[in-house]
């Protein structure tokens, strides 16, 4: 960037700034005003550990912290509802699909198609309405630029452009291949969000059809909240959308979001009163800050979502499922909830069944800590003596993976096994654990963005699919899966298909859970409306100050 | 004349490992171990979206036919785009060095003013208790990482005292950027008149340049210490006080400016180093500098931005030691008198 475009990127931020907002929203960059002040009711300043590094979910190299703003200033077609669970933390409900840009939807008789009305409420920043036009576009953009969007599309049956029908201005449609109950909840993941692509269009270059060049750094939507501000590396800023018509208005009209690499410094700054808000805490922080009462913290367990001992059944002798069971026997459940976790995650062994009475997902596996079964197990299996393995995790997780594995470690000496413990930096994690599954005894924590079972065992236990990083090969799970995969909840095979699938699953035991993690955020006391959402993103639509 | 020629020779001397750390790096980034293509397709991606982007980065082609591409680039200013922040690296490094640039020469300065007296003073007076509390420091100095010394005045002066400004980088987020000239917010604020920004830049600064400083001021104590032991037996101080030269003449005139050489050479090292290595203080103080920038390219295999930074430091490391030979070869007696 020169500086001739730095100097009118700041001229012309304080213009908008002026223009656009006026008095107490304009109070943050007043210039003698300490930080507590400024920062009024209307204004939230958030820290987060990581870096944003691009404004477009699409384009390829783009990582997971910057779906935040793909979340906030993007509109979908349909977007999943809000409930308020028992201990009063907002989740997001899997359950419930209401109209976003699509202000009403059918699905045909056969399940092939679903049509929609698109709201005539739902308007661009730059005042233009939103067209089957810019859905389709937008789509069509997911599925052609490959990578990550392809990915999660396809898991809504959704992967070629000539599924993406215009019929007219305001309809659209989507064809299917087949009947799929996970079509219409993967058009409310962040993936599928609607760019106006008239906008877009004018940036499109020959070399660059999809304007990803400009959208990286210029988003181009209709959502409640705009960017005014990126400095990448240090702090991005939302503002609200005033036009906005998709739902109530957002209390907040500001929100600076500052990256600060070191957990004690946030926490530090919480205390201090300088943030509102800090997202994504360790566990550690999450009980301690709750504690003090200087902060709240509020989460919800991820849905879909398990810490788990994999166990590669390429290597031996994990290939044995008595092995398999008798290191579920011997892991020290308890301890690694209250060390690894600091309490913050849902108990997931211990179970009283063998075969599962419901099809909840995730429930308790019929394991709990018993050196002596494990030990009769482990003789059983002729491993009497115990051998040597290595127990491999991520150091990018390492806030909860290095208690957990030493405390694993410890454990199965008691059983004779002798375990490594291998620290695989965060970069290649991925490639060793998920692509090349190289790993004997591993640390995992996939979590399913559709909160079905079936789309957890699809993703886990498909001998090839990404997530199965143990390996793991049954004829009846393939069949079960690929059966179940489609079908409605409704359907009279669903209920005893999955419940045979969590059956086997505790059978087998190829992966082994530890416990249902929390995702837990911590704010000032008068911060409200946060809620829990299976993206684990910071949507800043319901939230308040004060 | 002959300080011309010696510091035109040592000039070109600095072009080839200027050439060897170009390839050196970008044989080094290949050798890293993890893939980019796979860590930037995505959590879900498969192999077909994973060989795309491998097509799309270029990774397909053979390695000379990359080094070529590479070096073409390269002279035409294009460090190419970081993987990771989707921004030119040449860019980012613009605007990240001058910030570790303007930390480092704050916390040098804090160690010099430090440093260099308490060294004086403990040579001049050896076994008193200054000679003590330069002992003390330096040893703390050396034994006490970096970042714990950040957290500690964080904790001190910002958390309990309330004395510091939030931990929060080169600004808190009250005040906007001065308009960019050197890229040193303190300077660039002082040329726009802006005073408020100034010193709002200069609390900001206070503490991750102590912390660096603390860390400095060791290896600069005790080379001061020692230089000017050495040179205050030197035969030419006896002489001169011989001579009935005053003591504060011989103290700075003479035995100074025989001692200021190997405490400049020193400061050179010492400057390199702090840049390289004050990638912790810019974490804890969530300072933009390029030491975290290097850190974040390192763990994403990210090609471009690693072989970028290592050039730039390489780059910085030539000029800096050029700096301080051609300071040297100018401020040496000996090679004053000779010519």
């Amino acid at each position: 960037m020169t500086d001739m475009e730095i100097k009118m990127k700041r001229r012309d931020f304080l213009r908008t700034g002026s223009a656009a907002l006026g008095g107490a929203a304009l109070l943050p960059f007043l210039r003698a005003l300490p930080a507590s002040a400024a920062a009024g009711s209307d204004t939230l300043v958030v820290v987060i550990g990581d870096t944003i590094n691009s404004l477009d979910l699409h384009r390829s190299g783009t990582n997971r912290p910057s779906y935040q703003v793909a979340v906030n200033v993007y509109d979908r077609l349909v977007r999943f509802g809000t409930k308020t669970l028992e201990d009063g933390t907002l989740s997001y409900d899997s359950t419930v699909i209401e109209p976003e840009i699509a202000e009403s939807w059918e699905v045909s008789g056969d399940g092939k198609s679903i049509t929609f009305k698109i709201s005539p409420k739902a308007k661009f920043w730059d005042g233009s309405q939103v067209t089957a036009e810019d859905v389709k576009w937008s789509f069509d953009r997911a599925v052609t630029l490959g990578g990550f969007p392809l990915v999660q599309m396809k898991a809504g049956s959704m992967s070629e452009p000539d599924q993406f029908v215009v019929v007219d201005e305001m309809t659209f449609r989507v064809d299917l291949p087949a009947s799929s109950k996970l079509a219409l909840p993967d058009l409310a993941v962040p993936v599928p969000l609607v760019i106006n692509s008239k906008v877009a269009k004018e940036h499109a270059t020959a070399d660059d059809p999809w304007a990803t060049e400009y959208l990286h750094e210029n988003p181009a939507g209709s959502g409640p909240f705009k960017i005014t501000r990126w400095d990448p590396g240090q702090q991005f800023v939302y503002e609200r959308n005033d036009d906005w018509e998709l739902g109530e208005l957002p209390a907040l009209k500001r929100v600076i979001v500052r990256e600060v690499p070191s957990a004690a410094t946030r926490r530090a700054l919480l205390e201090r009163g300088d943030v509102d808000f800090y997202m994504d805490v360790p566990a550690k922080d999450a009980k301690e800050l709750g504690e003090s009462g200087k902060a709240k913290v509020e989460g919800a367990p991820v849905d879909n979502c398990l810490h788990v001992l994999g166990l590669n059944l390429n290597f031996e002798p994990f290939d044995n499922k008595l092995v398999r069971q008798a290191i579920a026997y011997a892991l020290p459940y308890e301890d690694i909830l209250a060390a690894g976790a600091y309490g913050r995650g849902k108990q997931m062994w211990g179970g009283d069944e063998m075969s599962p009475s419901t099809i909840e997902w995730p429930q308790p596996f019929p394991y709990a800590t018993d050196i002596e079964k494990a030990k009769a197990l482990m003789a059983e299996a002729g491993m009497a003596d115990g051998f040597e393995t290595t127990l491999s995790y991520n150091l990018g997780l390492a806030d909860w993976m290095e208690p957990t594995a030493l405390l694993i470690q410890e454990s199965l000496a008691k059983i004779g096994i002798t375990a490594t413990l291998d620290k695989i930096p965060g970069a290649q994690w991925r490639t060793a654990a998920l692509v090349e599954k190289r790993l004997p005894m591993h640390l995992e924590n996939f979590g399913g963005w559709l909160n079905y079972p079936d789309y957890y065992f699809y993703w886990a236990y498909i001998e090839g699919h990404l997530f199965n990083s143990s390996n793991y090969s049954n004829p009846e799970m393939d069949k079960l899966v690929d059966e179940t995969l489609t079908m409605e909840t409704d359907d009279p095979a669903y209920a005893p298909n999955v419940k045979r699938m969590i059956e086997i699953a505790f059978e087998d035991v190829p992966r082994i859970p530890l416990y249902q993690p929390y995702l837990d955020a911590a704010m000032k006391p008068e911060v409200t409306g946060y809620v829990s959402w299976f993206h684990r993103q910071l949507a800043l639509s319901n939230m308040a100050k004060g | 004349m002959e300080k011309l020629s010696r510091i035109g020779g040592r000039i070109l001397q600095a072009i080839p490992p200027v050439f060897g750390v170009i390839v050196i790096t970008f044989l080094l980034t290949r050798a890293l171990p993890g893939d980019p293509a796979v860590f930037f397709a995505g959590l879900m991606a498969d192999d077909g979206t994973i060989a795309q982007v491998r097509a799309e980065l270029g990774l397909d082609q053979p390695l000379p036919v990359q080094f070529v591409y590479y070096l073409g680039d390269l002279l035409q200013g294009d460090l190419g785009n970081s993987l990771t922040t989707g921004q030119p690296v040449l860019n980012e490094l613009a605007a990240r060095l001058p910030a570790s640039l303007e930390l480092t020469f704050a916390g040098l300065f804090f160690a010099m003013a430090v440093a260099i007296p308490l060294g004086v003073l403990a040579a001049t007076r050896p076994g008193s208790w200054i000679d003590h509390l330069c002992r003390v420091l330096v040893t703390a100095g050396v034994s006490l990482p970096t970042f714990f010394t950040g957290l500690f005045l964080i904790y001190v002066f910002y958390y309990l005292l309330g004395w510091a400004p939030s931990p929060l980088g080169r600004l808190d987020f009250l005040y906007l950027s001065p308009p960019p000239v050197t890229g040193f917010y303190t300077i660039d604020a002082l040329l726009a008149g802006d005073w408020e920004v100034f010193w709002a830049a200069l609390r900001q600064m206070v503490l991750p340049a102590v912390t660096l400083g603390l860390f400095a001021l060791a290896p600069i104590a005790r080379m001061t210490r020692a230089a000017m032991l050495s040179a205050l037996s030197g035969d030419y101080v006896r002489t001169a006080r011989a001579n009935g030269l005053g003591g504060a003449r011989v103290l700075w005139i003479y035995a100074f400016r025989n001692a200021a050489l190997p405490v400049l050479t020193t400061l050179g090292m010492v400057f390199s180093f702090l840049l390289g290595a004050n990638v912790l203080v810019e974490k804890v103080f969530s300072w933009p500098g390029i030491g975290s920038y290097a850190i974040g390219a390192l763990v994403a295999s990210d090609y471009a931005a690693v072989q970028g930074f290592v050039l730039c430091m390489a780059l910085l490391f030539v000029v800096v030691n050029l700096v301080i030979d051609v300071v040297l070869t100018l401020i040496d007696p000996r090679v004053g008198l000779e010519s």
